[in-house]
């Protein structure tokens, strides 16, 4: 099941392979089709989920295996080392409540990414194999149980994602896709190195081998003493957890790591900037729930502190830079940035709130990320520019992407009733019961006030009053003597077509029904969390 | 001084040859195969085929039933301790008498020898002369044979790196590498002689036995081996002795460049890890001169220095072969960082590199001699738009070159991670080096992607429509080469099976 859902996209990039690059529309379709398949998969293991089951590692007494469903082992390679015993990496897929939510939203982003990507027209075959390459990888990443398979598909996403950038981006695209690999290759590199330090600390308890099992190593009883990352040797555990910690914060992107963002954003087509904050900057957080804090928990444990201050600048920092943005998708990108601080906020917190919370969060932002830069692709089609001020009065004119607009600008601002106030108020209970980051999370309830200026000045600035003068579109008096709208070139309907709304209305009904109704999502991950938030807890405080 | 030996000890030196002949059948067979060529190429003058590329890619892949012939055999030392029979050397049989066809086979593709060259005779007969040479040099246990077949090697390979007569940068090449080849096995050679003067032994486990037996002056033994490394170091292209490498990488004929990149370098590591690793005797007070230098240190300076040099250098080339030279140096100095940890598990690492580095590299000449048969260029500006006109290389040479940088799913990642795994698992004693490494590794994407840069993210400016199609034996070629890249970096272990149980060596006490 697992198996299929992430090589499904892989072998529609086969079969792309064998179509002759003039089909476009038929491999569209194949494309379609995988991205489809993967979401009835995802529907189905969703309901087969069985969210009492905690998952995370091995509980005391448990199978060493620990209780994580859907698992696929198998010996993948077992080689004989010159005086070092074996070495041994298996395919091992499994989920539990943490990553089960990340499939769900990796298999609903996909989905819609490729319907965004139906206007793509350059070489388009070169395109879906490189955009179904990026999604088998990410759902990879989401499975892999094995830090040996989770790394391959970690680098896996890194060159399909340059290429995408590179070759289908905008005028700067050489820049920010380099930028962007170089980034990212420089956080994993030391991740490799950790993960080989961390291979030869963990003994596997049923076969006495050395082990790459995330969930062995997980348990802090597998860990060899004297070891390079053994309990004895601190100061590497702190190194270790440090440049683990960089890497993924990378991906988040963190301050001061987020350089790369706005520039990736801002020269990304469109489907691949859904992909890209709708799933990519998850797995910075879900690396960091599912290896950084639970590998090394009492590091994690010192250094939530640390961890908090960065996600307050974060949300700070972000919304500031949204609130000077010109361009209304580097807005966004920034909105990302003070989005993703939530989530470390939360994960500092430490407590089963702030957790619940930050990965409710992780959720929420994929949706409702990915119906923001949806929309401002939307008007980018339609203008070819993304300036604030070259907008004005759209409402009149465009009142069904106006109203969708309001939604996800107010959800991405956290109204009650829409799903992003439900993960922001986890993450600020979360962050105000827990005596480490009371006073970050005092700090940090400022970034709402921010969010919401630089959102709803936006809003404003683009929808109400009236047309601008050096406005980007003209205004004619039509047959029925009502004024319309009318863009230089656009030949398309003025107001969203079907594939516009195929795509953004899921994504609305969503967002309203988690906001009303969160418990689909928050059971499913109680459960692990709270393991989560056992495994992390030192023993001294438990 | 020396003795006439009676007519008994003769006749005893001729029974011992004459039952040591039966364990040089590869060697011979190759000698054979040597005159063969010559021959064919003087009978079949002026005719425009392939007969002799042919002959000499059957003739090689002939010797290779020789070899697995010698898998039964015992390890150990014959003529008098000159020569061995191990596993090790039988690892770079194999992997010389390959890299000697793919060389063929490379050569066969490039259209250059056919506008620059008139006859092709000697030029397949040196590729199994460098083939003969670099085999004994992975085969030597003595130090005169160690010196022979590395000028076996040198003077095949000078000669080949000018065979473009008529080319400046060729005879600018060739002449260059003989320069800088004599000055650095003349180094070589004064070290041997300290070694002898030490020792009065040249077989490399005698030389072993007696420096801890009797000790030795430690000051003498650092410079010795300070001048053995000079010719080593200029044979795997090792910072710094390797002024040559950019300017004779460059002008060689493609083919040659490749074929020297990966084999002659191997040669070289093969040669550099048997001698220290045999002949210098580890640890014991005595080894370790006033300042606390050994050849250890020595290596770990060279690996730093070239893994540093190389990929920052190879930044601000706009030549594809020049940039792939300076990353031959950087993977030199990565290689070395296998051999620097000293254990089984090390010999294994730098072995299964130099199979990754073997397909890599040797992939990615391939596809540069393709595209240069095509554009008439190795300029990276004239790489722009290369990735629409010719598909299937512009992925291939993208899957090589992220083999070469050292990401998953490739052959490439691998070897580092076995490299990198090798540095830690001996604790953190050289996690700092492993450091190095991975940063080093991080630069290097930059100059790697700025050829898929080119060709994907960049217009060609022209836009002539011109066949591109390499044709069908080229595709079938790059397309298996790419998927060995790929398919062994995903399903590893009989190569690294192959590399673990090559890591012996005859006479070994290290592991």
């Amino acid at each position: 099941m697992l198996s299929l859902i992430v090589f499904l996209p892989i072998l529609a990039g086969l079969v792309i392979l064998a179509v002759p690059s003039s089909q476009k529309q038929i491999i569209r379709i194949v494309s379609l089709l995988a991205a489809l398949a993967q979401g009835v998969l995802a529907v189905l293991i969703w309901r087969a989920y069985d969210p009492s089951l905690p998952g995370i590692t091995a509980s005391p007494g448990g199978s060493p295996l620990g209780s994580f469903q859907f698992v696929e082992k198998l010996p993948w390679i077992s080689l004989k080392l010159g005086g070092f015993g074996s070495l041994n990496i298996e395919y091992f897929l499994g989920v539990d409540g943490i990553s089960v939510t990340m499939v769900i939203l990796t298999a609903l982003v996909s989905a819609i990414g490729v319907l965004s990507s139906w206007t793509i027209q350059k070489q388009v075959k070169g395109y879906f194999i490189l955009y179904n390459l990026l999604a088998s990888a990410m759902m990879g990443c989401f499975v892999a149980l094995d830090f040996f398979l989770f790394y391959v598909f970690w680098e896996l996403m890194l060159l399909p994602m340059y290429f995408l950038i590179g070759i289908w981006g905008g005028p700067n695209r050489e820049y920010a896709a380099i930028k962007f690999f170089l980034y990212t290759l420089f956080g994993s590199v030391f991740m490799l190195l950790v993960m080989i330090g961390l291979y030869f600390s963990v003994i596997d308890p049923v076969t006495g081998n050395h082990t790459f099992s995330l969930v062995a190593m997980a348990n802090q009883a597998n860990y060899i003493k004297s070891a390079i990352l053994g309990p004895d040797n601190v100061m590497w555990r702190y190194v270790a957890f440090s440049v683990l910690f960089v890497g993924f914060a990378i991906k988040v992107p963190m301050f001061p790591f987020h350089t790369w963002l706005p520039d990736a954003h801002v020269e990304a087509p469109t489907p691949i900037s859904v992909i890209l904050a709708g799933v990519l900057l998850k797995l910075g957080t879900y690396g960091m729930m599912r290896i950084n804090f639970p590998l090394f928990p009492e590091v994690f444990h010192a250094s939530m502190y640390v961890i908090g201050i960065f996600g307050a600048i974060n949300i700070i920092y972000g919304a500031f830079c949204a609130l000077a943005q010109q361009d209304l998708k580097k807005m966004v990108a920034y909105s990302s940035i003070s989005h993703m601080g939530y989530v470390l906020l939360g994960l500092a917190a430490g407590n089963s709130e702030g957790m619940v919370g930050a990965l409710y969060q992780m959720f929420n932002h994929g949706t409702i990320t990915a119906m923001l830069f949806l929309l401002v692709g939307v008007i980018y089609d339609r203008a070819h520019t993304r300036q604030i001020d070259k907008f004005g009065g759209l409402s009149s004119y465009m009142p069904v992407y106006a109203a969708i607009v309001t939604v996800a600008w107010f959800a991405s601002l956290g109204l009650p009733g829409l799903s992003g106030f439900i993960s922001e108020a986890f993450v600020f209970v979360g962050a105000f019961s827990s005596v480490t980051t009371r006073y970050i999370a005092m700090v940090s309830v400022l970034g709402i006030v921010f969010g919401a200026a630089y959102l709803l000045w936006s809003l404003q600035r683009m929808f109400l009053g009236k047309r601008k003068p050096d406005a980007a579109y003209d205004l004619e008096v039509g047959a029925d003597g009502h004024e319309h709208i009318h863009f230089h070139d656009w030949k398309g309907k003025i107001d969203l077509d079907a594939r516009e709304l195929t795509m953004l209305v899921p994504l609305v009904v969503i967002t309203i029904f988690l906001g009303i109704y969160p418990m689909p999502i928050l059971g499913m991950i109680t459960t692990s969390v709270n393991r989560l938030v056992e495994v992390l807890t030192p023993l001294a405080i438990r | 001084m020396f003795e006439l030996p009676s007519g008994a000890e003769i006749q005893s030196i001729i029974a011992t040859l004459n039952a040591n002949l039966g364990l040089f059948i590869p060697e011979i067979y190759l000698s054979l195969l040597f005159m063969l060529l010559i021959v064919i190429d003087l009978v079949a003058k002026g005719r425009k085929n392939n007969l002799l590329s042919i002959a000499t890619l059957l003739g090689l892949a002939g010797s290779i039933f020789f070899i697995y012939q010698q898998h039964h055999l015992p390890a150990g030392e014959i003529f008098f301790g000159m020569y061995v029979l191990d596993e090790f050397a039988l690892f770079f049989k194999y992997f010389f008498v390959l890299s000697g066809m793919l060389a063929v086979v490379i050569t066969m593709a490039d259209e250059q020898f056919e506008s620059e060259v008139k006859s092709m005779g000697e030029y397949y007969a040196l590729i199994i002369a460098m083939v003969i040479g670099m085999i004994m040099m992975a085969s030597s246990a003595d130090l005169m044979m160690i010196f022979l077949s590395m000028e076996l090697v040198s003077f095949s390979a000078f000669i080949l790196t000018g065979y473009f007569k008529r080319n400046p940068r060729s005879s600018e090449a060739a002449l260059k590498y003989l320069v800088y080849g004599a000055v650095s096995s003349g180094l070589m050679v004064y070290g041997f002689s300290l070694i002898y003067g030490l020792t009065a032994q040249t077989n490399l486990i005698n030389i072993s036995s007696e420096l801890s037996l009797h000790g030795y002056d430690p000051l003498l033994m650092i410079l010795a081996t300070l001048l053995i490394l000079a010719g080593f170091g200029y044979k795997i292209g090792a910072v710094p002795f390797h002024f040559w490498a950019p300017d004779v990488y460059e002008g060689a004929p493609t083919p040659i460049t490749a074929y020297l990149s990966v084999a002659s370098k191997a040669a070289g590591f093969a040669l550099l890890m048997r001698f220290f690793y045999i002949a210098v005797p580890h640890g014991g007070p005595v080894y370790e001169d006033i300042l606390g230098i050994n050849w250890v240190s020595l290596l770990i300076l060279l690996s730093i220095a070239s893994m540093i040099y190389g990929n920052v250098v190879a930044l601000w080339q706009k030549n594809v072969k020049r940039l792939l030279a300076y990353s031959s140096i950087a993977h030199a100095g990565y290689i070395l960082l296998g051999i620097i940890v000293m254990d089984a598990f090390g010999t294994q690492a730098t072995l299964f590199y130099l199979l990754s580095y073997f397909i890599m590299n040797f992939g990615a000449f391939y596809v540069v001699i393709l595209i240069a048969n095509k554009t008439g260029s190795e300029n990276l500006e004239d790489y722009r738009g290369l990735g629409k006109k010719m598909p299937l290389a512009g992925a291939a040479l993208t899957v090589f070159l992220i083999s070469l940088v050292g990401l998953p799913p490739t052959i490439g990642f691998i070897g580092k991670l076995m490299i990198f795994s090798a540095l830690l698992a001996k604790g953190s004693i050289y996690l700092w080096l492993a450091l190095i490494g991975i940063m080093t590794s991080v630069i290097s994407l930059y100059y790697y992607m700025l050829i898929p840069l080119n060709m994907y993210l960049r217009e060609s400016p022209g836009s002539e429509e011109k066949n591109m199609d390499p044709g069908l034996i080229a595709n079938i070629i790059m397309a298996v080469m790419m998927f060995l890249t790929i398919y062994f970096g995903l399903f590893f272990q009989p190569l690294s099976d192959f590399a673990k149980y090559s890591s012996p060596m005859f006479g070994l006490k290290l592991y």
